[in-house]
């Protein structure tokens, strides 16, 4: 029993996972410490606020609000655990679009512009035609695809510049961004979609049901009732496993892989570098319009069409949720579930305690932070394996450690180069 | 015009001092794509700082009285103190780039994500709305140098330079621009500049001649840093009203594209800043844009849609990048973390 387990933590995936699950580990610490500096050192606060939030920190998903007399209670709470569900719809492919972009190595920071393109372009085609002539279904397909393929162009430009161009795809990124912004702003100005209806409402879109256009539940909504939950987040994750063939089981994953690992190798080796880097970043804002376009479709959700201010969270949240996966993207499908969990924790937070949700946006960058250097953290745990190996058997080092060796070739040495071709 | 000339030198001048900042950085060799979030971070520190000392009282008799030199004293105390902040959370980028090797693009991106996270987080929780405002009055009120300052009553000309140099203006702007030509002179004229460029070109070379690389990467990263601070909250003292929400707009991003437009040179950081600031000015206030002072609004009666000017920054930054990408020459050794053993 002992031996398979320590083949399995020799694994690198295993290894990845462990690395991650500090960096969450260590984000979430970062989190309480931050909660209990705030709360001590403002006297209104108090320990007894700082006891509550870093419990609903931990455990905020099982939160069920307080007792008569203000105590927290905690039990399966369906409404937060099906919009937990719900909100990972986006995020796990958003997380996918900077996952498969880190793969083929680009550092897609464009997915807030990618997915504004895909919302705009989704919300047009599912409030645009009419459900009179054709069938509700086939409008939410059209419209699904519509918004895929708009995010696919928007994804097109920084590859365009960066193939041709070699300008560094992280600063086009962000220019594309803010182009986005203010282009879903200007289409939306004016325009028939505004949500006119309810007079209470300003700046909103109608929702996709106000056509009648919503995705099926799938019976998702008996399993959790009264959440947001429809059958979205089974798309996304058949969406992922798709891309975990692309990636790791066709030619065109081995190819778009090979541009990222050394572009220069790949064209010798008879592989159309120019082509692939254009097309791996369609292929990321594809993803990112599709992950905008499942969301808007649910039919219960509403569009803030004044978008030139801020761009969109869900898109740079894809950019935690790829590194903690450490792109993988299986993997994607569960830290996507994790950060929209902590979307539901800084809710109750807010509602419960006197701290707020932004505790939550401390706790991804800490654990962004983390897996800049999580390289580091692995070799640290393989030194640790490796000392205590040497402790066990009494000096008798095996090939066991080798690894040790060329380790940084592995992961994180690939992108290295990411931002310096500007 | 002098309406065009002092905005364009409120976009401009914040601009090109991050892009220095930026420059400083990237010849040390670590890419700082943490200018955004170390900009939102160094508004937040000074107008906090702004916020606490009008509590104190500490200005109250110096502002009952109009002693603008007092203020104006305040107003460097608040610089300097964001300047020292951003320093200091810059270490956060320097310390994982420079000790762990990490991928200085996600650092970078985690301290972005960072900055507005605990700005938000705290002013929340201090001002129980999303924005932190000065505790009593205004920055034009408090800050601001006006003709009266000179002595000139409220009817009189002050000419066209003095209106547009002096009257309405920020002591900041000359400062930032001070700063700009020393630093300049500092990373291109002296020995410690050379020394500190080296480490972007060729670290190894550097070492083998008895150069630290990792503090000059440390420093280089630490002066990004304090740049960028101060150019944030110099940005929210004088176009946002002395006031911080977490955003400073994708200011930091432009700061960037205009290093690289730039070429990493100051003099041509300087020119393209202005270019860039004229059409974030154009952005801003172009419905109220009286170019040659004829009382007509061109621009805005142009009929063209508010939305195309707020995009057009950022379009012409890509369409500048797309030109001038063929000539730009980086750093070369920028975004490799230094490894003494590597050949």
């Amino acid at each position: 029993m002992k031996g398979k387990v320590s083949k399995l933590w020799r694994r690198e995936g295993a290894q990845s996972v462990a690395a991650s699950l500090i960096s969450i580990l260590i984000g979430l610490a970062v989190g309480a410490v931050i909660i209990l500096i705030m709360g001590l050192s403002n006297p209104d606060l108090g320990l007894g606020t700082v006891w509550e939030a870093v419990r609903l920190e931990f455990l905020g998903l099982f939160s069920t609000g307080r007792t008569a007399t203000g105590a927290l209670t905690f039990g399966f709470n369906p409404v937060s655990m099906g919009d937990m569900l719900f909100r990972a719809t986006p995020l796990i492919l958003t997380g996918l679009s900077v996952a498969v972009a880190y793969k083929t190595g680009l550092f897609n920071i464009g997915a807030p512009g990618q997915y504004l393109m895909g919302t705009a372009a989704t919300l047009m085609l599912a409030l645009g035609i009419p459900t009179q002539v054709v069938p509700a279904p086939l409008v939410w397909l059209i419209a699904f695809l519509g918004g895929a393929l708009a995010g696919a162009l928007w994804g097109c430009i920084p590859g365009l510049v960066k193939a041709l161009l070699n300008i560094n795809e992280v600063l086009a990124c962000i220019m594309t961004n803010w182009i986005a912004a203010n282009l879903v702003s200007w289409i939306f100005d004016g325009s028939q979609f505004r949500n006119l209806a309810e007079s209470t409402k300003s700046a909103y879109i109608y929702k996709t049901s106000f056509n009648g256009v919503q995705t099926a539940k799938l019976g998702l909504d008996q399993l959790f009732p009264n959440s947001q939950v429809n059958g979205g987040i089974l798309v996304a994750i058949v969406i992922a496993v798709l891309m975990y063939i692309l990636m790791n089981k066709t030619t065109l994953g081995y190819q778009l892989k090979a541009c990222g690992a050394n572009r220069h190798a790949s064209r010798y080796a008879g592989i159309a570098d120019k082509r692939n880097i254009v097309l791996s970043m369609a292929i990321a804002g594809a993803l990112a319009g599709a992950g905008a376009a499942l969301y808007y479709l649910s039919g219960n959700t509403e569009f803030y069409w004044n978008t030139y201010q801020s761009l969109p969270d869900v898109g740079f949240n894809g950019i935690p949720v790829a590194l903690l996966a450490v792109s993988n993207p299986i993997g994607v499908v569960f830290t996507g579930c994790f950060m929209s969990m902590l979307d539901v924790v800084g809710q109750q937070i807010t509602n419960l305690t006197p701290y707020n949700e932004y505790i939550t946006d401390i706790i991804v960058a800490t654990i962004v932070y983390l897996s800049a250097f999580s390289l580091a953290i692995k070799l640290l745990l393989r030194g640790r394996r490796k000392r205590r190996l040497e402790e066990a058997e009494g000096g008798k080092s095996g090939p066991v450690d080798a690894p040790s060796a060329h380790a940084p070739a592995t992961d994180l040495g690939r992108t290295g180069k990411g931002g310096g071709e500007g | 015009m002098t309406f065009l000339i002092q905005q364009t030198m409120l976009y401009a001048i914040p601009l090109m001092v991050v892009a220095l900042a930026g420059v400083f950085a990237e010849r040390s060799g670590i890419i700082n794509l943490a200018l955004e979030g170390i900009m939102i971070f160094g508004a937040f520190i000074g107008v906090l700082f702004v916020n606490l000392v009008q509590q104190a009282g500490v200005f109250d008799a110096a502002y009952a009285q109009d002693n603008w030199i007092a203020l104006q004293g305040f107003e460097l105390l608040a610089m300097a103190v964001s300047a020292l902040m951003g320093g200091v959370f810059s270490l956060l980028l320097s310390f994982a780039s420079v000790n762990l090797k990490a991928d200085q693009t996600i650092g970078g991106t985690a301290l972005n994500l960072m900055a507005p996270a605990l700005v938000l987080f705290f002013i929340r929780i201090i001002a129980s709305q999303n924005t932190l405002q000065m505790a009593t009055g205004n920055a034009a009120s408090w800050f601001m140098i006006q003709k009266s300052d000179f002595g000139y009553g409220r009817n009189e000309e002050m000419g066209f330079l003095g209106s547009t140099f002096l009257d309405r203006t920020y002591l900041a702007t000359y400062v930032c621009i001070l700063i700009f030509v020393l630093l300049a002179i500092l990373l291109y004229k002296t020995r410690f500049g050379l020394r500190l460029r080296s480490c972007g070109e060729n670290p190894q070379a550097a070492d083998s001649l008895g150069i630290n690389v990792y503090k000059m990467r440390y420093i280089g990263t630490t002066i990004s840093g304090a740049l960028a601070g101060m150019g944030g909250f110099v940005y929210a003292l004088t176009t946002a009203n002395c006031t911080a929400n977490g955003d400073v707009a994708g200011f930091g991003f432009l700061a960037l594209a205009v290093m690289i437009f730039g070429n990493w040179k100051p003099l041509n950081i300087a020119g393209a800043s202005l270019l860039f600031g004229l059409f974030k000015c154009i952005a801003a206030s172009y419905s109220s844009l009286d170019i040659n002072g004829d009382g007509v609004f061109l621009l805005n009666e142009l009929g063209i849609s508010s939305h195309f000017y707020r995009m057009l920054p950022y379009l012409i930054t890509l369409a500048v990048l797309a030109f001038t990408s063929k000539r730009s020459r980086a750093p070369k050794a920028e975004g490799i973390p230094y490894d003494k053993g590597q050949r």
